[in-house]
């Protein structure tokens, strides 16, 4: 039968990870794997190590606990960037409980914030000391996680926004998160990432590409616009379908880099 | 033999404890493990609110979360808000305003909007809708239960808890 | 809030002495639900509950050719497997309780599955956990069927056969006809003499109740050989009716309580769980819990039906539209449920709300492998108004007329003939038009404007049963054998021409009541009856009869009902799968009307623990008085 497993530490809980078990921070996704039979599912274990939740800001590199909140995000009055990325995660409820690191792990369609961090080419910091960018890490999703750290971002170069068909709160029919670089006049070294667009979060390489030296206008980005869902195939579920994903991404990928409301 | 886990807390202000079953969410622990039935199940997926509780002044989902990580910490769920036969301002809102039909996402939706207004005792109408997000009514609609809490709102500040 | 009475349009209709709408009462029920100490069926407390998961398919279609449930017998917390040979009377249809359709639905599967999540068997443990780990131990060796998942794909000639009591794919209506048939009038001539043929196909999806507390119900031992069932039904007595007829029990043995439902909306009428929490709680002595998760509720739980519908209309340049044919196809998925009498809801609420003075209809009511349909807010009726209402600006397109005076011009005004041959009252559909458009600034011609529904309705053809147009096509199990065109009138068969006037209770035209106790009384239900509003009903037989008033001469149309009676044609297959009961309304030798209590032999049970009442027209599953 199941068991539950609690550590003091982080690196302690690591140690006694076997298969079988599974980690749980906010348990917004592990217990409703719990409360749906638990599929083979033998331990959780957990740690009641505090410092996971906290959230640094040192000479502009900004460090995220795993164990740190949507509430704790929305809350600190520094992180005003991050706020539309942490209201995408659920209802408040939800957003008390989800936790950065969690959401890393989140399947298809959720994992709304970590879309940001894809954006923000975060690092993410794992509980052997390691650390690694964070689209490596998407490949596997292996490992405990410590914290993410990024740079903040400059200006109002970053932006998110999440699409859904049930309002205020759904899953994602697509979320998209953009790093618009730092030079002015043209655009440079921007990054774009979606999110419910694959199996996991991802980062857009053909729109990038295409917005490498465009103006932030409607004709500089057009050729982006056009490669919004390049070599990408959208999955199909019960918020939409595929070729819906495909019909939509360009329309708000636009929306999102001219900061259009619709 | 399932192995069970000893878990004391405060519920409504009252010392308790209860034994956990392993994996068991908060949800039915409360109902099985304590008796309190005000918490309602809905999804076991966190997406419905029928089941949402206050920890340590926050609204959380009962049935997403680890029972085991309600140890040490002050659970609320409706049955704080009425003090014998007298009700909560909040309750005696949603009974003028027709706030409940079925009643079966009452106690949830209750409970969202008490942990606005402790917070919040001023809100605007957007942030009450924000508040409710969690919380899934199929029968009364919305608008009537956004009036209630806002009309609440001005007992809270009368009262200024 | 102000309300506006509309004293104008209603003035016989209504006393002065409304005083409710337009102020705010108080529920008598909301302490309770602000309390959270409303009642719910789960908030029933018992040491020692035991939970119930069910087995279910994963294919569309496919035949069970064995089960191993070893593993799960074996695991320490199941206290009990319940299998289909622990259900006494394995065979239902949940309208058997007023006599409509026939026993096709099992409670667990037996021999095959037809849709995805059909349950073939009940596991009892200690928790949900326990029970779940179980189901999932469980194998079961399939063979996979073809399947069909679209209802016009389901009645062609070779499509695999859904529902064995149902060979052809869809409910037989009237023991006669493949579809439930409208005439009214002859729209054939009406198509050719219009101006103007509007065509269009309309399909809704099925829709989810979705309530808030899922589906469930918690039964124990109680005294006196009783069992207490605390669900979440939203008709009682349906469950007690159900699970008393599955479980061969009288309702005396049955003490069900119900009545706080978190949300219905029809989805909790199916009477699933009840049967297997009674089940479970006398084959295990404990109390029993059977309840849904979400996943379940969404995906097993039945929605309304998917409908698609063919409206074809002849519309006359000045906008009137003198013919309206449809054809429509409800997917009832792989059992009845309460899709067969949605298609009958549907049947009488055509045209919509229009004087049309030709009308035809064939509705099907299609077995597809689907998650079998049933009730949901106004089903039968939401959907076809839809379809209607896109249909209606279509025509005031293609006659380019502005659609509010579209349907003002067509709509029913007091005293119109409807197309079932009943005259409209209380119209107000006129009205409703023009207030809708003065509140949204929408311009109106006078003519519009000056319209009014109790002037002008009930003259001359308006308040006429026109010579209607009748055939037999759509026998039972002729599609079976061939492809034939779903539309009204679209066969070469023979037609008669029903004369001007004629409401009869003729299977074409009209449904006689099947047994006498099921004529409305209306006068002693309360209503007040019109002396000028009543129906002529001369018969084929009697055609110069005279006025009568219809409650009258219910018993003549009742006796002459069974004399037309249910004969099948030739063709018709009756074989059925061995498993299965015989036909639950068996041919009766032509005119000569059933003796009352030799209906109810075939529910006589030798099982032991068969109690309770047993008269002659007497329902075996509802003790006390029957409706008189």
């Amino acid at each position: 039968m199941l068991e539950v497993r609690t550590y003091p530490t982080l690196a302690e809980a690591a140690e006694n990870i076997d298969p079988g078990s599974v980690f749980m921070s906010g348990g917004t996704l592990v217990m409703i794997r719990v409360n749906y039979g638990a599929h083979g599912l033998k331990a959780i274990i957990r740690t009641t190590d505090s410092t996971l939740r906290r959230i640094d800001d040192e000479a502009g590199r900004i460090t995220l606990g795993a164990f740190a909140t949507m509430s704790d995000i929305l809350a600190h009055r520094d992180l005003d960037f991050l706020g539309p990325a942490a209201m995408a995660v659920g209802g408040p409820g939800v957003r008390n409980a989800a936790t950065v690191g969690g959401n890393l792990f989140a399947p298809h369609p959720y994992g709304d914030f970590t879309v940001a961090l894809l954006a923000l080419d975060a690092r993410v910091h794992l509980s052997d000391g390691s650390a690694v960018p964070i689209e490596d890490f998407l490949r596997n999703r292996s490992g405990l996680v410590e914290s993410v750290s990024f740079q903040r971002p400059f200006g109002d170069l970053f932006r998110f926004r999440k699409i859904g068909r049930i309002k205020p709160k759904g899953a994602s029919v697509m979320s998209i998160a953009a790093h618009l670089g730092n030079s002015p006049g043209y655009l440079s070294n921007a990054r774009v990432a979606y999110g419910a667009m694959g199996s996991a979060p991802m980062r857009v390489r053909a729109v990038e590409r295409a917005l490498e030296g465009a103006a932030l206008n409607r004709h500089g980005i057009a050729s982006a616009i056009e490669s919004a869902t390049e070599g990408l195939e959208p999955p199909t579920d019960e918020l939409a379908s595929s070729w819906y994903r495909r019909e939509v991404a360009p329309v708000h990928l636009r929306r999102l880099l001219l900061g259009e409301d619709r | 033999m399932m192995k069970k886990t000893p878990v004391t807390f405060t519920l409504n202000g009252r010392p308790t404890a209860a034994f956990a079953d392993p994996g068991e969410n908060l949800l039915d622990f409360l109902r099985r493990g304590v008796g309190d039935m005000t918490p309602k199940y809905g999804c076991g997926q966190g997406t419905c609110g029928a089941c949402t509780v206050l920890i340590d002044n926050e609204p959380h989902l009962a049935c997403i979360t680890l029972a085991e990580s309600a140890a040490d910490r002050e659970i609320r769920t409706a049955d704080c808000l009425s003090d014998g036969p007298s009700l909560d301002p909040l309750q005696n809102s949603f009974i003028e305003h027709f706030a409940a039909q079925c009643g079966y996402c009452t106690p949830g939706m209750l409970m969202a909007a008490r942990a606005l207004l402790e917070r919040n005792p001023n809100p605007r109408r957007e942030e009450v809708i924000d508040a409710i997000a969690g919380n899934i009514c199929r029968c009364t609609g919305y608008e009537p239960i956004v009036d209630a809490i806002l009309d609440a709102s001005r007992s809270y500040r009368r009262s200024a808890i | 809030m102000t309300v506006e009475f509309r004293k104008d349009i209603f003035a016989n209709e209504r006393n002065d002495d409304f005083d409710q709408i337009g102020h705010a009462r108080i529920r008598q029920d909301i302490e309770g639900h602000v309390r959270g100490r409303s009642p719910f069926y789960d908030d029933h407390q018992f040491e020692g509950l035991l939970h119930v998961r069910c087995v279910r398919s994963p294919h569309h279609h496919a035949r069970i050719r064995a089960i191993n449930a070893s593993a799960a017998e074996a695991m320490p917390d199941v206290v009990r497997l319940i299998w289909p040979g622990d259900i006494p009377k394995n065979m239902n249809t949940l309208l058997s309780l007023i006599d409509f359709g026939r026993d096709d639905e099992p409670l667990l599967a037996e021999r095959k599955v037809s849709y995805v999540g059909e349950p073939v068997l009940a596991i009892v443990a200690t928790s949900v956990l326990a029970a779940q780990k179980a189901v999932e131990s469980v194998v079961v060796d399939w063979e996979v069927l073809p399947h069909v998942l679209d209802v016009e794909e389901a009645l062609k000639p070779n499509a695999p056969v859904v529902n064995d009591e149902y060979p052809n794919n869809c409910f037989d209506y009237h023991d006669r006809y493949d579809h439930q048939k409208l005439r009214f009038g002859d729209v054939k001539e009406a198509f050719s003499q219009a101006d103007h043929i509007v065509e269009a196909e309309y399909q809704m999806s099925p829709i989810e109740q979705a309530p808030v507390e899922t589906c469930g119900a918690i039964a124990a031992p109680e005294t006196n050989g009783r069992i207490v069932c605390y669900t979440s039904t939203q008709a009682l007595f349906f469950s007690i009716g159900v699970t008393g007829k599955l479980l061969e029990l009288p309702s005396s043995r049955l003490h069900f309580i119900g009545g706080t439902v978190g949300g219905g909306f029809g989805g909790k009428v199916d009477s699933q769980h009840e049967p297997f929490a009674v089940l479970g709680a006398m084959l295990t002595g404990r109390p029993v819990k059977y309840m849904w998760d979400r996943a379940e509720e969404m995906q097993y739980g039945a929605p309304r039906s998917g409908e698609r519908w063919r409206i074809r209309d002849g519309a006359m340049r000045d906008g009137r539209i003198i013919a309206r044919s449809f054809t429509g196809f409800f997917d009832a998925g792989a059992y009845t449920r309460l899709t067969s009498y949605g298609v009958q809801k549907c049947t009488g609420h055509l045209p919509g709300p229009y004087t049309i003075p030709n009308v035809a209809s064939n509705i099907f009511c299609v077995y597809t492998n689907r998650t079998p349909s049933t009730a949901m807010r106004g089903f039968g009726i939401t959907g076809v108004d839809f379809a209607i209402e896109c249909q209606m600006d279509r025509v005031a397109e293609a006659v380019g007329m502005d659609p509010i005076e579209l349907r003002i011009l067509n709509a029913y005004r007091d005293g119109d003939m409807k197309a079932h041959r009943r005259p409209a009252k209380n119209c107000a559909l006129i009205e409703c038009c023009q207030v809708a458009a003065q509140k949204s600034e929408w311009r109106l011609s006078p003519a519009a404007i000056s319209r009014s529904s109790i002037e002008g309705g009930g003259e001359g053809w308006r308040a006429e049963i026109p010579e209607t147009v009748v055939d037999g096509e759509g026998g039972i199990g002729n599609r079976k054998r061939q492809w034939q065109d779903t539309e009204p009138l679209s066969g070469t068969g023979i037609r008669r021409r029903v004369p001007v006037g004629t409401s009869t209770d003729h299977p074409a035209t009209g449904n006689a009541p099947q047994h006498e106790d099921m004529v409305a009384e209306v006068a002693r239900l309360g209503f007040k009856i019109d002396a000028g509003h009543s129906v002529q009903r001369p018969s084929l037989s009697e055609p110069s009869e005279g006025l009568r008033h219809r409650h009258a001469n219910a018993e003549t149309s009742f006796g002459r009902a069974l004399g037309a009676g249910p004969s099948l044609p030739s063709g018709y297959d009756r074989t059925r799968p061995p498993a299965s009961p015989g036909p639950a309304r068996s041919s009766p030798p032509a005119n000569e009307p059933i003796p009352a209590h030799s209906r109810h032999e075939r529910d006589k049970s030798e099982k032991p623990f068969q109690r309770g009442v047993k008269r002659p027209g007497v329902s075996p599953f509802i003790s006390g008085t029957r409706r008189r």
